[in-house]
């Protein structure tokens, strides 16, 4: 993490497009900042969270995305410039509320930061957050650069104070996760007042109650505000066009897709004949300045990631302006010239042009491309994901697995999301069969645990973590427990939001900034609910799958097993070996071992190594963290744990 | 030395490994030191999920001229450097050229695939044989073995940041790293982190 507030006005820094973001939110003066952390966004709340112990600015991890948004309106509401920020799924989270929030307008500067995977880098999918701007009518900023994401920030919050309602700036893992050049602007003093002002008329938006009745009225103010928002963009310094007065083909791109198309049409050296506008507004479309460039050429091709947003937006406004720019072909998704899944890169853009323009163009000889592609098929094996050594969902899954192999009913769990997804590959013994959204697991179980009437009778498990377990666990948990549905869940307790970095969530006691906040209980909260509740540490291995078959055979309602152990990339456990591992050679049996090499063949934990010339199980002493639950994997205890003195 | 470096513009270097290694670090350090020199850095990193035991990759666009795009061209690579060494083939497959150079930590970082017998771990002297042929000039050194004798396996990418250094390919110098690290590293990092860099350093025969 970058000290965002240890550097001056005018220093130049490499920062992360989210540390960019950061600071351009401090320096356009935010007061509150709220988010839930997913990747790639988190860097956002967390730089905001180590500035806020040195000034007047509060920021929270909140339990989920949509309270997030309400905690950062609430402070809108009252004057103050606040900042939201999520991943691309989290505005499903929050789309509820975005939509009323849109409807009833805001006073504060209020913006939304929503950062995409495309191609799924880190999520399970590649969800659009660029369509909720145009679904609830607000507007929409993308950043082609870094020194822009600081930049837009400000620009962001002033937009938002104009128009009086909430802004969205969109990002990309491609920026929010890479790294470039920024200077940095000045620093505001902060001298905010928070005011809720409440007697004034209805339709004051600055004085009247905060609501999106009456809706016609109020949605007829939305919609002016936008259009209002079009002039600005119009002129807005975020759009660009580089290229010949009189271009063959106009390139139109946004956010990560003008980085890549710029650098297409500079290794094709083709700058003479394809024009590039870069919009930094993208909904609604500037149009005054769209009608100026389209006119240029006939020939059209829209980069952009996965879905064909700006494509078809574009689309739309070049019918209606048909008599003023003429008719275009329109290259893009629509035609297959782009791919509509997966992210961009430079060389699909490259390809594009190339069979636009029919130049040609060849990165690398044939022959070495085919020559490396032989040699890396057979040198370089794949690496599948898996848990860290030491995980321990490793150990949780290995109890979880075996005790459904003893119960032998054709039990099965339904995932959730984490590290703990990963339990869909050998690495978790593919324990979990559905994975989908935050929550899903439980709310899926409790489906499930109600098709016993129907000659169901498969034990019905669900996993999640405990950041999870706050975020969109706990309604599927109430449901099930209030519709007598018959599942175990398992709360995969490693105290902290690991995935994402360890950011703190209701069950810790300390909060975003380090300051001391009451921790809620999760087996107090489930025996709460009416849920049966037992604790293991899940590398007792033995306890924690008899526990887990005796639950499986109890068929008594709703029942929680906790396994609590930090995650082994946690500070409190890093760089720290409980136990000296060693295999010893005499007692090892290896491949003629009726275990049929279990600890490396089936649990496969990284820090262990298969001799194929001794035919032996080794160590690796660089990956090993010395949690020991490799020897309790082996049946004939070659595999030896020392204490660490 | 700065001035006898010419570079391509831009310099297109990829920084891999497996999650774990300190990918992420090296590729900041080195960044951040060239762009005290004052030349224009992106930085594209591959990391989240990937970070799990799956191969991570850093391309660092470095140019006097301008910014440019996270993501190197298929083919566009100038330098490869390899925390561990089967991932050089991954990276060289996609980004390499004939023209191209690779700096390999030797030591085996073993995938599941090949911990659980469904995959074969090549022999290294296959591997440098491979990456010899697909490149024009190579280094190896076995970076995690001098980090094991400076007392963490860790410092393994510090380790190649000094070679890295050595291999003059950039410039890179012993100064800027420590102010450099001094800046980004707490205090009672530094010296360790300036050992596993004079290490390194002395790893590559000029």
């Amino acid at each position: 993490m970058t000290d965002l507030l240890a550097h001056q006005e005018g220093a130049r820094c490499l920062l992360m497009g989210n540390e960019a973001m950061a600071r351009g939110a401090l320096e356009a003066g935010v007061n509150v900042a709220a988010g839930y952390p997913g990747t790639p966004s988190s860097e956002i709340i967390e730089n905001l969270a180590n500035a806020a112990q040195n000034g007047r600015l509060y920021v929270e991890w909140s339990t989920n995305e949509k309270v997030a948004l309400e905690v950062a309106a609430a402070a809108s509401f009252a004057g103050l410039r606040s900042l939201c920020v999520m991943k691309q799924n989290g505005v499903n989270v929050a789309s509820d509320f975005l939509l009323h929030l849109a409807g009833s307008g805001t006073r504060g500067g209020m913006v939304l930061v929503a950062c995409d995977d495309p191609g799924a880098l880190s999520s399970v999918n590649e969800g659009e957050s660029r369509h909720f701007a145009r679904l609830v009518e607000i507007p929409l900023l993308e950043p082609g650069g870094f020194q822009e994401a600081l930049d837009m920030m400000k620009w962001a919050f002033a937009l938002s104070e104009k128009i009086r309602n909430i802004v969205m700036v969109r990002s990309v893992t491609r920026l929010s996760h890479a790294s470039g050049n920024v200077v940095l602007g000045p620093l505001p003093g902060v001298d905010a007042q928070a005011v809720f002002r409440y007697n004034g008329n209805i339709l004051d938006p600055m004085e009247g109650p905060v609501i999106s009745m009456p809706v016609t009225a109020k949605h007829g103010l939305q919609q002016k505000k936008l259009r209002q928002a079009v002039a600005l963009f119009d002129a807005s310094p975020f759009n660009t066009y580089t290229g010949p007065d009189a271009p063959e083909i106009l390139c139109i791109t946004a956010s990560a897709g003008y980085l890549y198309s710029k650098e297409a049409i500079d290794l094709l050296g083709l700058e003479d004949r394809v024009g590039l506008l870069k919009l930094g507004t993208t909904w609604p479309l500037p149009s005054r300045l769209l009608a100026k460039y389209l006119a240029l050429t006939h020939q059209i091709l829209i980069v952009e990631e996965v879905t064909s947003f700006l494509e078809d937006n574009v689309k739309i406004l070049a019918a209606g302006m048909g008599p003023e720019i003429g008719v275009k072909t329109i290259f893009g998704k629509t035609d297959g010239t782009i791919p509509s899944v997966g992210e961009l890169n430079p060389d699909i853009v490259i390809h594009a042009l190339l069979k636009i323009t029919g130049v040609d163009y060849q990165g690398v000889p044939a022959d070495y491309t085919q020559r490396a592609e032989t040699i890396a098929d057979t040198g370089a094996p794949a690496r599948d994901l898996t848990f860290c050594p030491g995980c321990p969902h490793r150990a949780s899954f290995w109890s979880i697995h075996m005790a459904l192999q003893m119960d032998n009913r054709q039990g099965f769990v339904c995932g959730d999301i984490g590290c703990y997804s990963l339990a869909i590959f050998p690495t978790g013994f593919s324990t979990l069969k559905t994975v989908h959204s935050m929550g899903s697991g439980t709310g899926i179980a409790s489906g499930f645990g109600k098709l016993g009437p129907f000659g169901m009778n498969q034990p019905v498990l669900a996993v999640c973590g405990d950041s999870t377990f706050f975020h969109a666990v706990l309604p599927a948990l109430v449901n099930a427990v209030h519709q007598r549905s018959e599942i175990t869940l398992v709360v995969l307790d490693n105290s902290g939001t690991a995935m994402t970095g360890f950011q703190p969530h209701p069950g810790l006691s300390v909060d975003a900034s380090g300051n001391a906040v009451p921790g809620l209980d999760i087996a107090r909260i489930c025996e709460a609910i009416g849920a049966g509740v037992r604790v293991c540490d899940p590398f007792d291995l033995e306890t924690t799958r008899q526990t887990l078959f005796d639950l499986l055979e109890s068929r008594g309602g709703v029942n929680v097993l906790i396994l609590k152990k930090r995650c082994a990339l946690s500070p409190e456990r890093k760089a720290r070996k409980d136990f000296k591992m060693s295999v010893d050679q005499a007692v090892c049996l290896g491949s003629n071992c009726g275990c049929n090499r279990l600890c490396t063949r089936i649990f496969r934990c990284p820090g262990l190594i298969w001799n194929k010339e001794k035919k032996m199980t080794e160590i690796d002493e660089v990956i090993c963290v010395g949690c020991g639950v490799c020897a309790s994997i082996c049946p004939s205890g070659a595999v030896v744990k020392k204490e660490k003195a | 030395m700065d001035h006898t470096i010419h570079l391509p513009d831009p310099f297109n270097l990829i920084i891999t490994g497996v999650g774990g290694q300190g990918n992420v670090l090296a590729s900041k350090v080195v960044g951040n030191m060239l762009m005290e020199k004052g030349l224009n850095i992106t930085i594209g990193e591959t990391f989240g999920a990937s970070q799990r035991g799956g191969s991570v990759m850093s391309h660092l666009r470095i140019s006097p001229r301008s910014g440019f795009s996270p993501q190197i061209p298929k083919g566009k690579a100038h330098l490869v450097i390899a925390l561990e060494p089967t991932e050089a083939l991954r990276v060289l497959k996609d980004y390499g050229n004939p023209k191209v150079n690779v700096l390999c930590n030797i030591r085996p970082i073993h995938s599941i695939g090949v911990i659980s017998g469904d995959q074969d771990y090549p022999l290294l002297e296959s591997l440098q044989k491979w990456i010899r042929e697909l490149c024009e000039q190579a280094w190896f050194i076995n970076a995690t073995d001098a980090a094991i004798t400076l007392g963490n396996p860790i410092l393994g990418n510090v380790i190649m940041v000094g070679a890295l250094a050595a291999t003059r390919m950039l410039p890179l110098d012993r100064g800027r790293f420590e102010s450099v690290i001094t800046r980004t590293m707490p205090a009672a990092k530094v010296e360790i982190n300036l050992a596993a860099f004079d290490r390194g350093r002395k790893m590559i025969d000029n």
